[in-house]
């Protein structure tokens, strides 16, 4: 039974993430496929985000950065492991795919490395101080970034560099372009429902609870047993981890460029709108979020140069007149269940909205 | 031997010297209460027996083991549970969730499931409102959840602070009359009150606490007696 339930979640994201590639794509086009790849990983971002900032109750702002250092890892070691394995950097399906799925899972397991050390100062700082710390550190991420050497292109010269030669060279300002494009709906989704699971079994757990009553006060939590320092860091860990994930897919899907600066503060403030907006804590507000933010901007490209202007105001508005996000911290799912029960959303002390 | 023995304490908020070298001990089995005006240092007192605060000189010692460094989680463990000032409720949790995270160290069902019923025998109020989001209760039965959800975790020593704050007097009445059933059951309750009539009323022995320092120590009756108690925090004479 608990290997089933350990197994579960994995054999549920492949069908799931299949049913994505050949129920659900086939309805769209070549430039919505790429839209649905961008929500997949959106959601990936939003809802890791959302184990630090709703969850946990941390004020994380730097979650691009995370994203950056497994996209960098991950796509590292596909550029130049491919070389060594198949002499260029092409798509090679079979083999390929799985040097993608290993170098994806390390570029995670690196944020999560990442995410760590980030978490450690989260047991001393609170709110605002601890958004300025992730603030820092996704700078000093895209600044050590772009102070990174060329990327290499010669067979040669790739199979005659070092490890650490190689570690280094990874396109500075310019960005590391020539990845193989591996990103696919079936990968994208398999991550996305994964984390998914991983999300809704740990908010609907003991532990959950445990998670949010660190979130809504801190030192009644500890009262009753509970160690919030290893609470907070674990989110955080898990977290990282999934955005290295995300930094991974985005690294290899078609029309993007992994490149420093779109990897900045920019990006993180757009995930943590998706988290402000889906309500801080809710999954499936997360989901929804991501979704919207995803497609809006593209909705609107209609009108072109008031785009963004647009965007703005209409998050301004949401702000206004739903400040607990769309679902607070409740479910989908949740909406009707309970109406006779009145849940204040009161925010946290100390926690930013 | 006594439960808690406190050994000259000394706590600092930066410049400010809020303990003195205060020394107390609780006897198992008893109601000791400390009391003292606004500012006295009581609350301090709490929060650095159950780690909170960290002291900057002196011991105390649980059971005869010194807990002083030991996070405040691994100190629910050893069985020492705080009702911290304030009530220090979970707002956006059901009544009955709140009570489920008093539980949060223990795996004993049967024995959640029977200490529930207790607190729940104890404080009627709660089983009316067990779906409520906490946030929502009155004042008075937040007091009662916080109180409610600190025996879950099934103490043996029991920190309480000013479980009477803002509440009517009859409310304070059914209090303490419950905080004395709860002793009875054999939990040990070291009590700070501002309320120093009923708190003497209900204690076996008695702190005064003036701006950090032990003042008086007696008996809960002699000190009641007292007429510099009577004078200062029973408002006589
Ligand atoms: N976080 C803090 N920073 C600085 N000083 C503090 C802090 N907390 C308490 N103090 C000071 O320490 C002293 C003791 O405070 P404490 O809260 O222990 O008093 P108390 O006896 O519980 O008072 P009350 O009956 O009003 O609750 C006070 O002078 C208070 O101003
Ligand atoms: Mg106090």
């Amino acid at each position: 039974m608990g290997y089933l339930r350990a197994v579960s979640p994995f054999l549920g994201a492949i069908v799931l993430a299949f049913v994505m590639q050949f129920g659900v794509a086939p309805m769209f086009g070549a430039y919505y496929q790429k839209l649905l790849i961008d929500i997949g990983i959106n959601i990936v971002l939003a809802v890791s985000l959302n184990l630090v900032n709703g969850f946990a109750g941390q004020f994380s702002i730097g979650h691009a950065a995370f994203m950056a250092v497994g996209g960098y890892a991950a796509g590292a070691i596909t550029y130049y492991g491919s070389f060594h394995v198949f002499g260029d950097a092409l798509v090679h399906h079979g083999q390929g795919d799985v040097l993608f799925l290993a170098a994806t899972l390390v570029g995670g397991c690196v944020a999560a490395v990442a995410g760590w050390v980030v978490g450690l100062p989260s047991l001393r700082l609170k709110g605002d101080y601890l958004a300025i710390v992730t603030l820092g550190f996704g700078e000093i991420v895209r600044v050590l970034l772009q102070l990174t050497d060329d990327v290499m292109f010669k067979r040669a010269d790739i199979e005659a560099a070092s490890v650490g030669t190689l570690a280094l060279a990874l396109g500075g300002a310019l960005g590391f372009g020539g990845l193989p494009f591996y990103t696919s709906i079936v990968w994208t989704y398999f991550f996305a429902f994964t984390l998914l699971v991983i999300a809704v079994r740990l908010k609907t757990s003991g532990e959950g609870r445990a998670f949010l009553s660190v979130r809504e006060n801190e030192i009644a939590a500890s009262a009753m047993g509970i160690d919030t320092t290893r609470y907070k860091v674990r989110a955080f860990v898990l977290a990282a981890f999934f955005a290295g994930i995300a930094g991974s897919l985005f690294a290899h899907e078609i029309g993007t460029t992994l490149n420093p600066r779109e990897l900045g503060f920019q990006k993180s403030f757009d995930i943590v709108i998706m988290v402000v907006l889906g309500g801080m804590g809710s999954i499936s507000g997360a989901v929804l979020a991501a979704i919207v933010l995803t497609l809006l901007p593209e909705f609107l490209r209609e009108a072109a140069s008031y785009r963004m202007i647009i965007y703005a105001l209409l998050l301004i508005s949401m702000m206004i007149l739903r400040p607990q996000g769309l679902f607070g911290v409740r479910e989908v799912w949740e909406l009707y269940r309970r109406p006779k029960v009145s849940r204040p959303q009161v925010r946290p002390p100390g926690s930013l909205p | 031997m006594a439960l808690l023995t406190v050994k000259q304490l000394d706590v600092h908020y930066g410049a400010i010297h809020a303990l003195k070298g205060l020394s107390l001990t609780v006897e198992a089995g008893q109601i000791v209460t400390l009391i003292g005006s606004n500012g006295a240092g009581k609350t301090t007192t709490l929060k650095t027996i159950s780690s909170l605060l960290r002291p900057t000189s002196g011991d105390i010692l649980f059971d005869g083991q010194s807990i002083v460094g030991r996070p405040t989680h691994e100190l629910v463990r050893l069985g020492i549970a705080h009702a911290p000032e304030g009530r220090g409720i979970f707002a956006n949790l059901t009544v009955d969730e709140n009570l489920e995270m008093g539980a949060y160290v223990r795996r004993d069902k049967v024995g959640i499931a029977a200490d529930r019923e207790r607190a729940l025998t104890l404080f009627p109020r709660l089983r009316e409102r067990l779906t409520q989001s906490a946030g929502t209760l009155s004042g008075g039965e937040q007091q009662m959840l916080a109180i409610g959800r600190a025996l879950l975790a099934r103490p043996r020593l029991l920190l309480l602070d000013e479980p009477s704050l803002g509440l009517a007097p009859q409310v304070v009445r059914t209090i303490f009359d419950i905080i004395r059933d709860i002793n009875a059951s054999g939990t040990t309750i070291l009590l700070v009150e501002q309320n120093a009539h009923m708190a003497l009323g209900v204690a076996h022995f008695g702190y005064v606490l003036e701006v950090g320092q032990i003042v008086m120590a007696d008996r809960a009756e002699t000190l009641a007696k007292s007429d510099e108690v009577r004078k200062a925090y029973l408002g006589v004479g």
